[in-house]
């Protein structure tokens, strides 16, 4: 008896070794992407990493200001979310209310292709498709712009918006749109002002993944918007080159002799990366459960 | 009024309609590309040769066989630690702040980029644990990258095991462990593995962190060990297509390329959706 109880034991303490795995894999992160990042600040004031507005890292004096590519990233997923938040939501409205369900069945599987499609596929479609498009429709001299990474990531960040926005839309509980709906609403005003903001807060934080999606993309990104490291203006710098946090690593990391302020840089643009995401992960997380539909 | 209630139903249904077409348009627009410029580059030779002449030519054998040991090397790592993760957190973890803290980072890990990941893995295993750029480093890296995937599948899996089994069986005595591993996971393990294949088409087609991690531009033969560098599906791709010795005449090979990534990702969906569905029907009956 006692045996069979120590076994018991043993297994359980064994499980949550595992089950534990994912907060020491975080913790792992953390260290190994700070430790290489602030080795940067012995050589290089970290006021100046914030607020510097160059990034030449192999210039000399060098200079490794992360503003040109924190913006870059920023306009890049401005843009993207501009285009793929009423589209994504739009699209999760018709399947979960409008489609009748055969083709609501056959649309979610055709969405989720979009999320199954890899970043350097996309990459390629948006570099030998794309870019000459947009170079020839707006007759600018080049094509890879953060417009054309902006339409890209948008596509990308569909599938993320879609999905969570359809779970949500659709848990709204039948009986108040059935009591809208009872009172002379016509289909469309209970959805846009019954159904709608009773799912909003899965929808926003659809919208904060969508966000977090499309900021921590590389691929596509570095195969389409040029990587030229100036600070873009807004709304004009849309049509210019730009270079994201996500290219600059994976671009610059294979030709970095390790140990170099420039690959301690690199770490430190990392962290911020890692930053950012952390931080619309845990809000997006508070929203969902904060405001989950309760009744 | 009642009609101008009507007039803008109308007009607002309209656009849903339009916008929902315009996303199913994309996928559409997407796979004809890739489709229709590629399958004339492939052939039994192009993915059982080796490259040639600075990979103008020849095949992407190599490439094929890195991204299969990738697929085999961090599915061995994240499927056994995913599934007893899961079985913790679904059977055992009672809710508490441990617990909780477990949850937050499962969902965190899920959204952080594929490229910090990268970063990770070149300090911690390339560097750090010595492994070098290699298959080991990489297959490592992409593990931890899948966890998350793996360990929701699994929850999920485990979630749609119904109470009444795992009561009937320790009403009869049987301890909670072997409940679970005679009663539970014979039910939950299809929904697990699904899950799993899901995660493969991640593998075989995320680019940043092998690139940081092992990755190489070009090698002449095979990897000979864990320890080797390794080529793979998309960061060949990605070489071709941006960086090759002559972009515009290899694009055959990278519409080839492409296409066979493709086929791996939408196979694998196919797979995995078609065990989910029959999975599903069987456990409900």
């Amino acid at each position: 008896m006692l045996n069979r109880y120590l076994k018991e034991k043993g297994i359980e303490s064994i499980l949550f070794a595992a089950g534990a795995v994912a907060i020491v894999v975080l913790f792992l992160l953390c260290i190994f992407l700070f430790r290489d990042g602030i080795l940067l600040f012995e050589n290089y004031p970290f006021g100046e990493f914030l607020t510097d507005t160059k990034w030449f890292p192999t210039a000399d004096p060098e200079h490794f200001g992360l503003l040109p590519l924190f913006l870059g990233s920023l306009i890049v997923t401005v843009g993207a979310i501009l285009f793929s938040v009423p589209l994504g939501i739009a699209s999760a409205i018709y399947i979960s209310e409008l489609a009748n369900p055969k083709i609501a069945n056959f649309l979610k599987p055709v969405t989720e292709i979009l999320a199954g499609i890899p970043s350097v596929v996309y990459g390629f479609f948006g570099l030998v498709i794309l870019v000459p498009v947009v170079q020839k429709t707006l007759g600018i001299p080049t094509g890879q712009t953060a417009l054309t990474g902006s339409i890209m990531l948008g596509i990308m960040a569909l599938p993320t918006i879609i999905s969570i926005s359809e779970d949500a839309i659709s848990s709204v509980p039948r009986s108040i749109k059935e009591g809208s709906l009872a009172l002379g609403s016509t289909r469309w005003q209970t959805i846009y002002k019954v159904t709608v903001p009773a799912a909003l807060s899965g929808i926003s934080a659809a919208v904060m993944l969508g966000i977090g999606r499309a900021i921590g993309e590389t691929m596509t990104v570095m195969m389409v918007t040029g990587n030229s490291a100036v600070i873009p203006g807004f709304p004009s710098g849309l049509f210019a080159p730009v270079r994201t946090m996500t290219a600059t690593i994976a671009l610059e990391m294979g030709e970095v002799p390790q140990g170099s302020d420039h690959f301690h840089a690199l770490f430190a643009i990392g962290s911020v990366l890692f930053i950012t995401t952390f931080i619309i992960n845990i809000i997006a997380n508070y929203i969902k459960r904060r405001y989950r539909f309760n009744l | 009024m009642y009609s101008n209630a009507k007039i803008n139903e109308k007009i607002a249904f309209g656009l849903l309609k339009i916008a929902t077409g315009m996303v199913v348009a994309f996928v559409l627009v997407i796979l004809y590309y890739i489709i229709s410029n590629g399958y004339s580059a492939i052939s039994l030779d192009f993915i059982t040769e080796m490259p040639r002449n600075r990979m103008t030519e020849g095949g992407i054998y190599p490439a094929i066989m890195g991204t299969t040991y990738l697929i085999i090397g961090s599915m061995a790592v994240a499927l056994p630690l995913g599934m007893l993760s899961a079985i913790y957190l679904t059977e055992y973890a009672k809710p508490s702040k441990t617990t909780w803290a477990i949850e937050m980072a499962i969902s965190n890990l899920a959204g952080t980029p594929s490229v910090v990941f990268g970063l990770f893995g070149l300090a911690m295993f390339v560097k750090y644990l010595g492994f070098g750029p290699s298959i080991l480093s990489a297959s490592l890296t992409l593990a931890l990258l899948i966890l998350p995937v793996i360990i929701r599948a699994s929850q999920e899996a485990l979630l749609t095991v119904p109470k009444e089994y795992r009561e009937a069986s320790l009403a009869l005595g049987v301890t909670k462990w072997e409940t679970i591993r005679r009663v539970v996971l014979p039910a939950a393990i299809p929904g697990m593995i699904t899950g799993a294949i899901l995660s493969i088409g991640r593998v075989a087609g995320e680019t940043a962190p092998i690139l940081l991690t092992g990755a190489a531009y070009f090698l002449p033969r095979l990897p000979d060990s864990i320890y080797s560098e390794f080529m793979a599906l998309p960061y060949h791709l990605y070489v071709l297509a941006t960086s090759g010795t002559s972009i515009a005449q290899t694009r055959p090979i990278q519409y080839g390329t492409a296409l066979i990534l493709l086929i791996i990702v939408l196979c694998v969906n196919l797979v995995a959706v078609t065990l989910r569905t029959h999975y599903r029907n069987k456990l409900k009956r």
